[in-house]
């Protein structure tokens, strides 16, 4: 097959000895305790929080900023367990020099580990400084009170926390046995505190690491040969070397760069490399017409999960579908970038990756450095919305560097190296089965998915996962791909219907071979697997002659999964048994993402412009519970963006391809929604303080989806089971 | 060769070809990095900048063609700390996810503004139709856009 980075041949052995970046399997000795969230990798408290002699406090997180808004919800929990203003705490985030070892910024999980691990510690340095001012003042601690980052006594006495510096001894094991703040006593958790990075953002400061400026810095740019796997054969260096500004034309094999004084000199240099590059194309690509008969075709590794073994049911009606969705891009505004510097035999690499200690095992790997010599700092760059060129570009930028040291490399792809580059978000064949009995409920599901990976990220396998590192002289390959592992799931994702059915099968087909080179995009394999799953339930709706919502709850026990959809059906003004009119039509979609995260509900509404096929979704409603929030209106931000994302990718998206190599290379070739397509967006928060707050960034794609389908076969009594909706499908079915 | 060039009320010469982006100029030579490279072909906007009041890409605007003009860039409205009104109103509407499309927003918005201080919805969302957003912002932008609008109305 005609794998870009790796083939079947390769990894015949040592599947069952991965370890994935993100998995959250403790690799600690059995005698250390349990710690909750990210405490359990990271134990020590001043891995988390440091206090300075001026009263301020210092708090380090291994999760970066990628535009959801994570730095501001991590320091409200921080201020408001140690009882300090949010203006004396100082975030330091996802620095390899500097920072807890979190993975990646991933899976909506940031607030879960990362904001429990906080949360404890932070409680534990303030039950530690109320210790330290008893002690002091000679009061019992339960005597105290502490408030803006002072301690005060029953008489009056005073101590500020800077006071208190010298006798904190924060190097030490975390024990997470301080009480955090009861709910109702929150001050700053709970509150929509204005996000600290978008002043900056909206004034033109250096807000990423696009904008980075160091002295002498050099500016580069690659050359990506015409497909995967393809050799460079020749190229004229010397030409482009003579070139004004030129000052390396770095050649490995079949990597392929240049280093500049300006950007604009290194983008002609690119362009001059490009022309006169000889590669020898690599394999072709699959006929994008048979792309998903291929994935079916291909070896896979199967599973079966989510076994309820019912009684199989007599004379139940039987239905069945397959179901499709596209390889679909990340879509990044800003093409990826990086800047790596080579001094003293030292690497440093300023990158947006996602996790900067896994991509610093990728370029120890590739550079055959030691971890000690390499130094990733996070900076931000625009939203990546999972696996993009983030990790690449930074490999890429160091491989360059290391042609020119003493002087800093920056290094921003074009927009064609992205689109065509990047790992994209996986192509995915989805079958489901069902039996309806006569009391209209369903009493049998079956369920079949195909899919490859859901993660190529760094360290996700064994081997070297960056691009450039492939097409090196000395190459070295990516390892083996695995399957995410349930609960939450790679491909598999929100595969289990959360509904209580009798008797259910669901069968992981995983295609470790991969045509196309995938990973993580937002969600994984949820939004196709909820797209599927909740367009089968319209469908048997439909054939129940039910309403759809009422439908829901009819399979449905839990009662958040019941509190949320009931919430969407008032928000929306839903009427039980709507139909649409063949031009306008609205639908449901649900999920619990991951079966373990958030609770979403989407009622869309579509209109079907019958001649030319196009469809609009002019308004969507949502109700969202996870647990406690945090920071409301950032919640509602992620929400709204979640589902505009998700009626883009379901409207539009789609990686063109054929034999000879990506199409994509350009918002041309790849549209997405624009500022006159979006709906409205309405969302219904269900705050729940004694529950513990669950991960949300990626909650609302899946059931979006679903509602968008769902609401054109309400409009026009059509279904289309293949994504996207573009106006030729949608004609084909509407005849 | 060396071109004069106005940039938020300062002319200041640069040394560069003929044919070298508006945008680099800016990002490279001025150390203006508000602007934004996105596609380098026109195509979604993250590099909107005013030239002589106008909203131009300036990833596809020649230094050779602007030497006579004013050109406006984000950091030529206000700063963190003294923000121009549609940056306060785009600040309190928190209209910004990871907010790599916003300079091309705001200094569309503003062209949009200039010519008509009262725009309807339908109008801000057709201003800024060519300025991609890939976060999902989009409500939150038009409404800060009113916003500002609004407050155009009070002063």
């Amino acid at each position: 097959m005609n794998a870009p980075a790796f083939n079947r041949r390769q990894f015949t052995t040592g599947l069952g000895a991965l370890m994935l970046a993100f998995s959250l399997d403790p690799k600690v000795a059995p005698a250390q305790g349990r710690l909750p969230g990210s405490l359990q990798n990271n134990r020590k408290l001043d891995a988390w929080i440091g206090i300075n002699a001026d009263g301020t406090a210092t708090v380090f997180t291994g999760k970066v900023e990628l535009g959801q808004g994570i730095l501001t919800a991590l320091r409200q929990i921080a201020a408001e367990e140690l009882d300090l203003p949010l203006d004396r705490v100082t975030m330091i985030s996802g620095d390899t020099g500097r920072t807890p070892n979190e993975g990646q910024t991933a899976g909506s999980q940031s607030i879960e580990n990362s904001g429990t691990a906080l949360r404890l510690a932070a409680a534990e340095v303030r039950a530690m400084l109320l210790d330290l001012a008893a002690k002091r003042l000679g009061v019992p601690p339960d005597k105290l009170t502490a408030a803006d980052g002072v301690i005060a006594a029953g008489d009056g006495r005073r101590l500020g926390y800077g006071e208190l510096v010298a006798d904190l001894d924060l190097d030490r094991e975390a024990t997470a046995k301080a009480a955090p703040k009861l709910p109702a006593s929150h001050q700053l958790v709970g509150k929509s505190i204005p996000r600290f990075d978008i002043p900056a953002k909206v004034t033109g400061d250096a807000a990423f690491v696009q904008d980075l400026r160091l002295p002498g810095m050099l500016h580069g740019r690659v050359v990506r040969p015409p497909r995967y796997g393809s050799k460079l054969d020749s190229v004229d260096a010397a030409a482009v070397k003579a070139m004004p500004g030129v000052l390396a034309v770095v050649r490995d094999g079949s990597f392929l760069g240049v280093v500049a004084e300006r950007e604009e000199q290194a983008i002609k240099a690119r362009e001059a490399l490009r022309k006169s590059a000889r590669w020898t194309p690599g394999p072709e690509l699959p006929d994008p017409a048979r792309i998903f008969d291929v994935i079916k075709s291909l070896p896979s590794e199967d599973t079966t999960i989510g076994v309820k073994q019912g009684p199989a049911p007599e004379g139940a009606r039987r239905f069945e579908a397959v179901y499709t969705k596209p390889y679909m891009s990340h879509g990044s505004i800003g093409p990826s970038c990086a800047v790596a510097e080579f001094k003293d035999g030292k690497l440093t690499v300023w990158t947006h990756s996602q996790g900067v200690f896994p991509l610093r095992a990728e370029l120890v790997k590739m550079l055959k450095m030691r971890p000690a010599d390499v130094r990733c700092v996070h900076l931000e760059g625009s939203g990546c919305y999972g696996h993009n060129g983030a990790d690449d570009v930074a490999a890429d930028a160091a491989l360059l560097a290391r042609g020119t040291p003493g002087r800093p490399v920056r290094l921003q792809w074009m927009r064609d190296d992205e689109f065509g580059w990047e790992p994209y978000g996986p192509a995915m064949v989805m079958q489901a089965k069902a039996a309806l009995g006569a009391n209209g409920k369903i009493a049998d599901w079956e369920y079949e998915l195909w899919s490859n990976t859901h993660s190529t990220r760094p360290e996700s396998t064994t081997g070297t996962n960056v691009l450039p590192a492939w097409y090196l002289a000395d190459a070295q390959k990516m390892g083996p791909p695995s399957a995410i592992p349930q609960p939450a799931g790679g491909g598999d994702r929100n595969a289990i219907p959360l509904y209580d059915f009798p008797r259910q099968r669901v069968i992981h087909h995983f295609v470790p071979d991969m045509p196309i080179r995938v990973s993580a995009l937002r969600t994984l394999g949820a939004y196709a697997n909820v797209f599927a799953l909740e367009s089968f339930m319209d469908e048997l709706a439909a054939a129940a002659g039910a309403d759809p919502i009422a439908f829901h709850l009819a399979h449905l026990k839990d009662p958040r999964a019941r509190a949320v959809l009931e919430a969407v059906a008032k928000k929306a003004a839903w009427k039980e048994g709507e139909k649409g009119d063949g031009a306008r039509g609205r639908g449901i979609g649900f999920a619990k993402y991951k079966n373990l995260a958030c609770y979403v509900a989407v009622v869309a509404e579509v209109e079907v412009e019958r001649g030319s096929g196009n469809v609009r979704v002019p308004h969507a409603w949502a109700a969202v519970d996870s647990g406690l929030i945090i920071n409301p209106d950032g919640l509602a931000n992620q929400m709204e963006g979640g589902i505009i994302q998700s009626v883009s990718w379901t409207l539009k998206e789609e990686v063109r391809f054929d034999r000879t190599g990506i199409l994509a290379r350009d918002w041309a070739s790849y549209p997405i929604l624009t500022m006159p397509e979006v709906p409205k967006v309405e969302i219904e928060l269900i705050n729940r303080p004694s529950e513990r707050p669950l991960g949300s960034g990626e909650g609302s794609q899946g059931p979006a989806v679903a509602a968008v389908a769902n609401a054109f076969a309400n409009a026009t009594g059509k279904r289309i089971r293949d994504l996207p909706l573009h106006p030729a499908r949608v004609k084909a079915a509407l005849g | 060769m060396a071109y004069a060039v106005t940039v938020n009320g300062t002319t200041r010469s640069v040394d560069v070809d003929a044919d070298t982006p508006l945008l680099w100029v800016l990002r490279d030579e001025l150390g203006l990095t508000g602007t934004k490279f996105g596609c380098g072909i026109a195509q979604c906007g993250a590099c909107t900048v005013l030239v002589d009041g106008r909203a131009v890409r300036s990833c596809v605007t020649p230094i050779a063609l602007v030497e006579k003009s004013e050109i406006t860039t984000i950091e030529g409205l206000g700063s963190a700390a003294k923000p121009h009104p549609l940056q306060q109103a785009f600040i309190d509407e928190q209209a910004a996810q990871c907010g790599y499309c916003i300079n091309g927003m705001i200094m569309a918005a503003k062209e949009l503004l200039d010519r008509n201080s009262h725009p309807s919805e339908p109008e801000v969302r057709t201003a800024l139709a060519g300025n991609l957003c890939r976060c999902g912002t989009h409500n939150r932008i038009i409404r800060a856009v009113l916003r500002a609008a609004h407050a155009n109305g009070r002063t």
